[in-house]
């Protein structure tokens, strides 16, 4: 073999190793994200309150889209928060259902923050005083992995309890998420 | 000689006094400190003598063999290249001596553990002190229970017991499997949720042992830790009878402060303290939390500034652990760390 051929294929094998190293992200537990905050101030409350309403604010990144590990712990939350109470697991019940495309306050992840934060109309109770700011982060994205927002091998695959429904790994992400919220019914 | 070469004899000799200071101090099952842990340490010394005997046996057969091979072929001039071997007899006869050699003592030290099993398992008694240890992701729950519910006694990460007294360990999880093991007690009990174990502990003399969880339970699995606080009886009494105590409200207006910090943000959530509001039993119990040695099962010394980092940055200490990190700043820290302290 060539001197030149020998170097392509050590190029060969060191891109192969690397594009399989990649699949060990979801692995690597990140139990602190540097970009999450752990104050909020009301100042960015407000302006996610503005987004929400249909405002220009732009929607805040959420800290842990790609956090497997945060994921999870939302949904432990979930259970625990007794948001199960209401939404059940995801297909709704007293409350409205989670994991379908439609959002009456909004999908982004701003939205869904603000939501759990502050309650919201006829019902939704607002967490602010109970949850500290990575736990609601933690919270939402797992709310947003309810619907296959989030990637896959992001969504937990497992549960802790007896779980009827699909994994959220295996739900089929929704066509086309309707983020934005719902236009308010017109005043009779 | 080289200077690798000079180093290894200091080297070997820092290997032997690391192995032997290993052989006491608070976690070494081969210190025992109750009558549990001395019938497993005798057994333990029992299949170290045997298992000692046998091999020095059978390296005493091999060099006999060898040499004798050897001296064979040096006096068999007139047969150059053949091993003289037993005699077909003589090997029937050593084989079955060996067969039957090996299947005494395995029967022997096998007949040695039940033994001991059967031993352990009748060290009971009627005036056993009973507590519940519940395991957590990642600490203990200890459950003394009352005869009124007021009487009861919960804490967390430091179980006290009475010297001399056998003490029935109840093993309740509710999460996933962990085990129980203090190593100068006892052996290891599993928790197994939705099957509540138990164990009986005594210890014989005072002093403070180090307990471990002993089966893997997730990532924080290596600093889920325990201290076994052995105490003589009056001094027991003494402790449990201050831990049945409600904490009077603090006086001291920082403390005061700290409290209402405590109180209206989310430690009350997941914590329990007695005669406030706070009745959350996610989380450890903090009613008596200034009385302990360690916070964070056993991983920080009870130390103010330590109480802060643990509370501000809880994933630095534990990574993976259930804790969230608090917002709480400046003057508030402070005077929660000090209401935290005064819960003795």
């Amino acid at each position: 073999m060539s001197a030149r051929g020998r170097a392509l294929g050590v190029v060969a094998i060191v891109a192969t190793l690397a594009a399989l190293s990649a699949g060990c992200e979801r692995e690597a537990r990140r139990f602190k994200d540097p970009a999450t905050p752990t104050q909020m101030s009301r100042d960015w409350l407000a302006a996610q309150r503005r987004g929400s309403a249909g405002g220009e604010a732009p929607a805040a990144p959420n800290p842990y889209a790609r956090n497997a590990w945060a994921v999870s712990e939302g949904k432990r939350l979930f259970t625990q928060m007794n948001c199960t109470g209401c939404h059940a697991s995801g297909g709704g019940d007293i409350g409205p259902a989670l994991a379908d495309a439609a959002w009456i306050y909004g999908g982004r992840s701003g939205d869904v923050f603000v939501s759990i934060v502050e309650g919201r109309p006829n019902g939704m109770p607002g967490y602010g005083g109970r949850l500290t700011v990575q736990q609601v982060w933690q919270l939402v994205s797992y709310v947003q992995s309810m619907s296959g927002q989030l990637r896959k091998d992001v969504r937990p695959g497992r549960s802790d309890n007896l779980y009827l429904g699909q994994s959220e790994q295996a739900r089929r992400a929704q066509p086309s998420p309707r983020l934005e919220p719902a236009r308010a019914p017109a005043p009779r | 000689m080289s200077v690798r070469a000079r180093l290894r004899p200091a080297r070997a000799g820092a290997g032997i006094a690391l192995f032997l200071a290993g052989c006491a101090g608070p976690h070494h099952a081969l210190d025992p400190a109750g009558p549990q842990a001395r019938h497993i340490a005798s057994l333990w010394w029992l299949l170290f003598w045997v298992a000692l005997a046998v091999l020095l046996a059978v390296v005493i057969a091999l060099l006999v063999a060898v040499l004798r091979g050897v001296a064979t072929r040096a006096h068999s001039p007139r047969e150059p290249g053949v091993v003289v071997t037993m005699t077909e007899r003589g090997t029937v006869a050593a084989v079955t001596v060996a067969v039957g050699l090996t299947a005494l003592i395995v029967l022997s030290l096998l007949t040695a553990s039940a033994l001991v099993g059967r031993t352990l398992a009748g060290l009971r008694s009627p005036d056993a002190l009973s507590i519940e240890v519940v395991g957590h992701r990642w600490w203990w729950e200890i459950r003394y229970p009352g005869a009124a519910p007021s009487e009861q006694v919960t804490t967390a990460n430091e179980l006290h017991v009475p010297v001399g007294r056998p003490v029935k360990v109840r093993t309740i999880s509710h999460d996933v499997i962990h085990s129980l093991w203090v190593p100068s007690l006892h052996g290891k009990r599993d928790l197994v949720p939705g099957h509540p174990g138990e164990i009986v502990l005594q210890a014989d003399r005072p002093g403070v042992f180090n307990g471990q969880c002993a089966e893997y339970c997730g990532v924080e699995h290596a600093l889920m830790r325990l201290l076994v606080i052995a105490e003589p009886a009056d001094r027991f009494d003494a402790w449990l009878t201050a831990q049945r105590e409600t904490p009077p409200p603090p006086t001291d207006p920082e403390a005061r402060r700290g409290q209402e910090v405590f109180l209206a943000q989310q430690c009350a959530l997941c914590h329990t303290i007695q005669g406030t509001p706070a009745g959350g039993r996610v989380g450890p119990d903090l009613t008596h939390v200034g009385s302990r040695q360690t916070i964070a099962a056993g991983v920080l010394p009870n130390a103010p500034e330590h109480l802060a980092t643990w509370m501000l940055d809880p994933q630095s200490v534990k990574p993976g652990t259930l804790m969230p990190a608090s917002a709480i700043m400046g003057d508030d820290m402070a005077a929660l760390v000090i209401y935290l302290g005064s819960l003795r």
